[in-house]
Parts: structure tokens; sequence; C-alpha cells
């Protein structure tokens, strides 16, 4: 039961083969059964689970049931969620409990899924291995002594050793699909302003954005029809007709022009995974799709400018974090000053500091223009790379990531090298457009992910990219020895 | 040596809009503490701002006002600073493109002269909070009520040359945002206050002196004090050969001295970057031209029609467009009365009078503008005389009616049947032969003087109702 997708969970509950008071104990015990291995959660929320499932089930029973009613799933821990607590990761945050849902929290719940509880992820989603959590690290599922990859890795493990069928992520520079490649499963980073923002804790306001974390491109449409749209409490989020984004699911391939960045191909990337990457691709041929060579010759330029950009929106997004008003404060501070530099000395991790640091300095007088402003012309020249690129082909393919997962503790003294592993990600992100990952094959036993990145509004036929590739190929449905009891 | 004073101020006006900037929470003064405080007040983590369209309207408004440039794309930037009412660690605001450039606004000075002070910039900014550290022991309590209230913050070129230019400037402008209903302009409030740029140099030169900014002022009397108080600081500095240091300054009305808040090297540096959160706001010709339409005519534009088609002097035309609430009812009086110089004399005369005896905002009269038109309509049509219609205003003020009842309850009408005024300037004449025997005996440019005291006796006889012209002109005719 436990290896069934959204769409195939969908149709179990919809015609009475089970509920959802049934599947929801049964997913919980999974998670508190290897929890204790993985620790991909921060939070369960068992009593809350229980009851919205079996409102699902009253539903169901009305038939007023949607796609998405009654199957179990789980929020990483940066939404919002009224009354339980938000805690991003952080010691700063571990005794918050927001007074408000967020935006997807809130349409997910409408869509009457049933969340069982709140993700692990790097403090205020500041990395790429999970390792950044004040609630420790995220083990890797198909080998506990590697990383899930971050920073949303808590809900990459749960979703790959199948804790649970589906997850939210965040991606700011590859937070959902860097995991989701590092573990086997698909994730998609939609269209900046796609999903509403509000009641997702801020990292970086100009590149954060959520999405689904899923087994399949199938089902990561339908958590899409649930979070999409236009939300007025969120000024970044664009007003658009509704998509449906399981429409094109089975459209053909045939004559998709795919572009290969001869720069995602270099020798810096891990031969193993090169090859996995090619043998995808070389079955999308297969299906009619026409391969370009093509170039973007600004990707190296890309990790610079994200971390001057990212850490300046941040260090300012967590400036409310001040000992003052909510989340933690230092004991007995002597005097404000004090209050402020202990609650947030004592209340935020080495990574979060760092980036702060990093963001105050590119954003000082005299500094501004030098980082700053030359970080946000980069990040135009890379976005003019990809317009360019999109008047020769449909979509770019190529490696999610440069090398497979790499080992607990390894790379944690070696921040430079550990950003590196974004090196295909963010520039998606400095660029705002769409990209999925999913599963294309194992390397040293480890997975491998495609990252399929679209023009706008794309994710329609990434979605349908992805989902042909799923019907031919079952590396979406390999899972990790261990956790099948 | 003489000096010269250099001044720029920058004027922080509150919006009169019914929510706050980025949130739906009311600006109501004088809720209880944090009862206006919503998630995005409280910069609550997660929570995003929504700008609000009613305060992009009326900085426009404010714009158009002083004939400056609406900028498209205008831009939210972060001004970043730690404090206990600042909530979010940054206060939303704007720095590269401002929603307002390059305008210019033309204050009158004492001596009658016409002078162009130059508005460099407006700009759209969200308040703090308030810290209160009275009544919490060794704490301080937050109130964030006021957190997130729409500022527009107003800065002029150093273009004003003394204390009073300066308080002349700021009146100009509070007139005007109350003309534009865009803010209350209550200083008591807060919602009306000044920083003032301050430098001196010497006479001649084109230099700039080193500026202090005093902070916070909230009355047109304490900026020309404080801004007085400044310049003797730093002439005093000068002439005994020290140096003015770039600082911010506090002025103490109790005192009445500034001092040093800060200096300039412990100055933030508020690493100001454009706000992620918000889109640039972009104005199309069609909504500028909408918002143009439905502004009410300024204060300037009246000024002048009082003085080409109402015919009033400039004397009367500056008093009545001071403000927006004189000029409102002026004009509504006048619907009435029509007699233009008639109803200005009223106005500005016995009306501002009673207003100013009972310290009275003109909201609080009880002499409304349709009441003291219909006076002065009496007044016009010979009804009742000006010194009946002083005791008519008077009843008026003590809420005994309209003129029209009073005059009716009182009988005070007019007499002016000319039989009957023929009869008292009779019994008037005949009663005092001496002094008409004196009248006639005098030569003509006497007469005038002579004649006033036949009319004097007339009116009191006939308890002032008689009409004064015919009286005068029937006492002509029969004295002759």
């Amino acid at each position: 039961m436990y290896t069934h997708t959204l769409a195939e969970l969908s149709k179990l509950l919809n015609d009475g083969s089970i509920s959802s008071v049934e599947l929801t104990k049964l997913y919980y015990e999974r998670c508190q059964t290897y929890n204790s291995e993985l620790n991909c959660f921060i939070t369960l929320t068992p009593e809350s689970a229980m009851e919205s499932a079996r409102t699902a089930d009253a539903l169901i029973a009305k038939k007023q049931n949607g796609p998405l009613t009654g199957i179990p799933f789980a929020h990483k821990d940066i939404f919002c969620t009224q009354g339980t607590k938000t805690s991003c990761g952080s010691k700063m945050l571990d005794n918050f409990l927001p007074p408000y849902d967020a935006t997807v929290v809130k349409k997910l719940g409408d869509a009457g899924m049933v969340c069982i509880g709140k993700t692990n992820m790097d403090e205020f989603a500041m990395g790429s291995s999970t390792e950044n959590s004040y609630y420790g690290p995220t083990k890797n599922p198909w080998d506990v002594s590697k990383v899930p990859g971050g920073s949303s890795g808590g809900s990459s493990s749960a979703v790959a050793a199948r804790l649970i069928p589906a997850a939210t992520g965040t991606d700011t520079g590859g937070s959902i699909r860097q995991p989701a490649a590092l573990c086997g499963i698909t994730g998609l980073k939609p269209t900046y302003g796609t999903v509403s923002r509000f009641g997702m804790i801020a990292f970086a306001s100009s590149l954060d954005q959520g999405g689904p974390m899923t087994q399949t491109a199938e089902d990561a449409a339908m958590i899409m029809n649930a979070i999409a749209g236009f939300d007025v409490n969120d000024s970044t989020s664009l007003e658009r007709e509704n998509v449906d984004y399981t429409t094109n699911l089975n459209d053909s391939i045939e004559g998709v022009r795919i572009g290969l960045p001869k720069q995602y191909f270099s020798a810096d990337v891990d031969p193993k995974t090169i090859e996995q990457i090619k043998d995808a691709i070389g079955l999308y041929e297969q299906a009619g799709a026409k391969i370009i060579d093509i170039d973007l010759p600004n990707t190296s330029l890309s990790i610079p400018a994200y971390y001057v950009v990212a850490p300046a929106e941040a260090s300012s997004n967590l400036s409310r974090f001040d000992g003052v008003r909510f989340g933690y404060r230092c004991d007995d501070p002597v005097d404000l000053l004090d209050l402020y530099c202990r609650s947030r000395s004592e209340g935020f991790g080495n990574e979060v500091k760092r980036r702060i640091m990093i963001g105050a300095y590119v954003l000082s007088a005299g500094y501004y223009d030098a980082y700053y402003l030359k970080a946000q012309k980069i990040r135009r020249m890379i976005r003019d790379d990809f317009q360019s690129a999109f008047k020769e082909v449909d979509v770019i393919m190529g490696p999610t990531t440069p090398a497979p997962a790499f080992g607990l503790n390894e790379l944690l003294d070696d921040p430079v090298q550990m950003y590196l592993a974004d090196i295909f990600t963010v520039s998606v992100n400095l660029a705002g457009l769409p990209a999925i990952s999913i599963p294309a094959g194992f390397a040293s036993n480890l997975p491998v992910g495609l990252q399929i990145i679209g023009n706008y509004f794309s994710e329609p036929s990434l979605l349908n990219l992805a989902h042909q590739f799923q019907q031919t190929t079952d590396w979406h449905k390999k899972m990790p020895e261990g956790f099948r009891s | 040596m003489k000096y010269e004073t250099v001044i720029g101020l920058e004027i922080h006006v509150q919006l009169a809009t019914q929510s706050k900037l980025f949130s739906g929470a009311a600006t109501r003064y004088g809720a209880e503490p944090n009862a206006q405080a919503c998630i995005i007040d409280l910069g609550m983590p997660g929570v995003l701002p929504v700008i609000n369209e009613t305060a992009i309207k009326m900085a426009v408004k404010f714009g158009l006002a002083v004939n400056a440039s609406i900028t498209s794309p205008s831009v939210f930037a972060r001004k970043n600073y730690f404090y206990p009412d600042l909530p979010k660690g940054y206060q939303i605001s704007q720095l590269d493109l401002p929603i307002v450039a390059n305008g210019s606004i033309d204050v009158q000075l004492d001596d009658g002269e016409i002078k162009t002070i130059r508005i460099t910039r407006a700009h759209l900014e969200e308040d703090a909070g308030k810290s209160v550290h009275e009544g919490y022991g060794e704490h301080t309590a937050i109130d964030l009520n006021r957190a997130g209230t729409p500022l527009i913050e107003i800065v002029s070129e150093p273009d004003i040359r003394s204390a009073k230019e300066a308080a002349a400037y700021m009146k100009k402008i509070h007139s005007l945002i109350r003309y534009l209903e865009i803010s209350d302009g209550n200083m008591q409030e807060g919602s009306f206050r000044c920083d003032a740029n301050v430098s001196i140099r010497e006479d001649g030169s084109s230099e700039l002196g080193t500026r202090a900014e005093i902070k916070n002022i909230n009355s047109f009397r304490f900026v020309e004090k404080a801004i007085d108080y400044e310049v003797e600081r730093q002439i005093d500095l000068l002439e005994s050969g020290k140096k003015v240091t770039q600082e911010t300054r506090l002025y103490d009305a109790n005192k009445n001295e500034t001092r040093s808040m800060r200096s300039k090297e412990e100055a933030n540096d508020y690493r100001y970057f454009p706000d992620p959160d918000l889109l640039p706001v972009m104005f199309s010709d069609e909504l500028i031209k909408s918002i143009e339409q439905s502004m009410p005519e300024l204060p300037d534009a009246k000024r002048q029609r009082f003085i080409d088609e109402l015919g009033l002097s400039v004397y009367d035309s500056d008093n009545l467009t001071a403000s927006r609430e004189l000029a409102n009812y002026f004009e509504q009086a006048l619907a009435i009365a029509t007699n233009a110089k008639l109803t200005a004399n009223w106005v500005m005369g016995e009306f501002l009078a009673a207003l100013n005896k009972e310290g009275l905002d003109i909201s609080d009269t009880p002499v409304s503008a349709d009441m003291l038109g219909g006076l002065v309509k009496r007044i016009d049509d010979n009804t009742i005389s000006g010194k009946i219609a002083k005791q008519v205003f008077d009843a008026m003020w003590n809420g005994e009616g309209s003129a029209d009842q009073i005059i009716e309850a009182q009988g005070l009408h007019q007499v002016t049947d000319t039989g009957a005024i023929e009869k008292l300037v009779d019994d008037v004449i005949n009663a005092n032969p001496k002094q008409v025997e004196q009248y006639q005996n005098s030569p003509d440019d006497k007469k005038g003087k002579l004649i006033g005291f036949f009319v004097g006796q007339v009116m009191k006889t006939s308890q002032g109702k008689a009409n004064p012209q015919q009286v005068n002109k029937l006492l002509k005719e029969k004295l002759k």
C-alpha cells in the first residue's frame, strides 16, 4: 500500500478500497518506525491528522471529495501551520506556534489532504544537505551515511523511503530539485510567482518558490493543481488563468527540441552521473525529440551572483528574529543590545550567521554597487542567456547535481564546495524559471536526477516530458531497501 | 561677519487612509495599545506586504499639486535597522525612485514677496511603532498600533533662508495637504511633523556649510524657535573659532534649545535595497489623469479666482484661502448671501473674532456657513442694518435660531417705509431747533459731520431699525 502514488491512492480512496483513517494510520506508523533512523520529521501531528482523515472519509462517503481528499502528506517545516510548531529548522523558532496558516497550507487543507507532520530542513532553508538543522541531520534512505540533499532534505528522504506519499518543499537555489535528485524522487520548482509565498518563512524573497516533492510527475501535477494560483496576500504572485497541470501529461513529445548546455556536461561533473543523464536523453531521442547543443555562457557566474543576492535578502528577512516579539530570547538580557546580540548569536546556527554577515556586507555603504548591483546585472545576463536559448529549444536538460549524494559531514567544513552542489540549480532561480528533477538511474548505487528546465509557465510541458519518461522507465518506482516493513 | 542661513525641511505627513500602508489593520488614533496591529504589522515570520492603493493615489495627488513628476516605475526599498518598535528590522520606504520628484511650491513671505521653494522629492513609507518607557518599571513597552501607518516624507531643496520662511513653507504644505484631504494634519497626534536641516555660511558664499539635522518638530512655532536657536548656536561656534559638526539634534521646547542626539559617525548604515516583496509601482497616463480630475481646487487657484471673479482684495483672498475649512465656509456662506465683499467682511470679521474668542475650530462653530450666509443676505437686501446684524449674529451664536427666525421673533426688520421714516425725521428736527440752526449756518464742509447727530437721534428713536441711507437722504433734504 505504501508504495502507491497519489494518483493510485486517489482511486483507492474514491472506490472505498481503503479509508483515509486507515491510510493515515499506516503512514503515521511508518513515520514513527523509521524517523529515528532517518530524522525526516521535526514534528509529527497524529491527532490533527486523524481528525483531518475522519473529515476526509466523511467527504468521500458523501461523494464530495476531490482528487487529493484523504491522502496523507507532510509540509516542510518552513510553511506556517496555525497552532503547530513551525521551526524552519532553527533554535530561533523552536517555540514558535504561528497564529495563521500559509496559503499553501490552507490550499492543501482545503483540497482535503491530511498533513501528518512537518519535515526537517536546513536552518532557514540555508544549505544543501539538511545538516544545518537545529534538529540534527536527516539521512539519505539509499545510504544512511549520505546526506539527503537540502534544504528540503526531510521531505525528500521521507518520500524516498515512502514514509509519506508526497511532501511540500521550497526552492531558493535548488532546495526542491537537489534533494529530490539525491533521494531519487520527483521535485518541481515552479515559475517564480506561481505558488504563493504567503506564510512561507522567507529566505531570499526574490528567489523563494514552493513546490511539490512526489514520486511521479503525475503526482506533482496533482499537487500543483491545488497549490498554484494568484494570492492577494502575495504581491509577487501572478494573476493568470487557472491551469490544469494534468491536462498535458500524455501529449506526444515527438519533435520537442531539447537543449544540452555544454556547461552542464563539463569535466567537473561526475562521469557516472553524465552517463546516466546521457542514457536518459537517449530515451527522449528515441521518442522523437530533437537534441541540440547549446551554450549558457554565464553559468559559472550563477553561484557567485546567487551568494550575493540570496544572503543580501536573507540578512534583511531575518532581522525580525530579534528576541522581542516571538521566537528565541536569551536569558536575562542586561540591555537592548545584549538582548539583540545574544538572542541572535544563540538562536541562529553558523551557516545562517555566515549568510547574514555576507548579506549585511554586500549591502553596506561603499560595497553595494560592487556586490549587490553587480550581482543583479549578472542575474539579468543569466536570464538573457536562457531567453536566447529558448529561441532555439523548448527545454534544457542536464544533471540536477554534479554528483550523487555526498557523505554526512563530508562538506561541512567546506562551504564553497557545498555551495557548488547547487551549480546547475541556482541559475534557474536567478532567472525565475520552472524546472523539474526526476529520477534517471543510479551512479555508485545512489540516485541520479535529470533536470528539465523550461521557459516561464512551461510547467505543463515539463510535467509532460517527465511523465512520458516515467511511462518508459521505472527509476521513480525504485525504493531503498530497509524500509519495507 | 555676516552669515546666511540655509535650511531644508523634511516634512512627514501621515496619510488619512482607513488602513495601513501594507496591511488591512485600521489606522485610527487612540486605540488600545496593539489593538490595531495584525500579523503583518507584527512582522510575523512568513507574512508579506501588500500596497494600499489609496495611499499611492494620495501621494500622487500631492505630487500633482506641487507640479512634480510622478515616477513610474516607483520602487519601494528596505531601510534596515534594529529597534524594538520596528517589527521587521527594516522600514519599507523609498530611496532611488520616489513616487514624487522635482516639484515646487510658492510661499508668500511677510513682506508680500512670493518665493518658490523647490521640492526635491516626496516618498511613501511606513511609520514605526512606539516605545513606551514610562509606567512599566525598568521595562519598555511597545505599542505597534502606529507601525505600518502610511506617511509621505516631503523633502525640500535647501532653498529656505530663515526660520520665518521655514514656518511659512511648513504652513503652506500643511494647508495643501488639508486641501487635498490626504491628511488630517493633526500636529498634536503627530500626523504632521518635520526635521529641519540647518546650516550657515558666510554671506555671498556659494558653498554649503556643515548642517545639523533637528528632528521631530511638531509645531509652526517650534520650527521657528528651533531654527533660530540653532542658527545662533552655529554662529557662536564659528565666531569662537570652532566648527559645526554634522549631527542629529533634538529640539527641547521646554528649554528652547537643541541638543545632540547622535553624530555622523554614530549614524546607521541603513543598507537600503529594493524590497523584493513588492513589485515596482507603474502609473498609466489614464490613472494619473483620473487622479488629477478628482483633485479639489488648490489654494493658489482659489485665491486667484477670488480676486478675479469675486472681486475680492488680495488681502481678503489670502486670508480666506489660508485653510480649506475657512475657504469652504466662505464659499458656502457666499452661495446664500451672494454679496462676496460683504460675506468676506463678515467671515473674517465677526465670525473669526467669535471663534478666536472662544478658542473654537471652524468645525465646532455654532453658526454654520448657511446661517451666516442667511444673515449677510438680510443685510444685503436691507432687511436689517449692519448694526442690527451684529445683534442677530450674537443671537445665532447663542443658539436662538437662524437670522430670519431671530429677526422675526425680535421684530428687527429695518424700517424702509418712507412715510414712517419721514415722521421720525420730522420729530427729531422739531425736537432740536438749536442744532438745526447750527447746521444750517455751518459751511458745507462741516455739514457732513453735523448731520451725524440727527442720524444718530433718528436711529435711536427707531431702535436701530430705520434704514440709515434713507434717513440720511431725508435729513439732507429737510435741513436744506
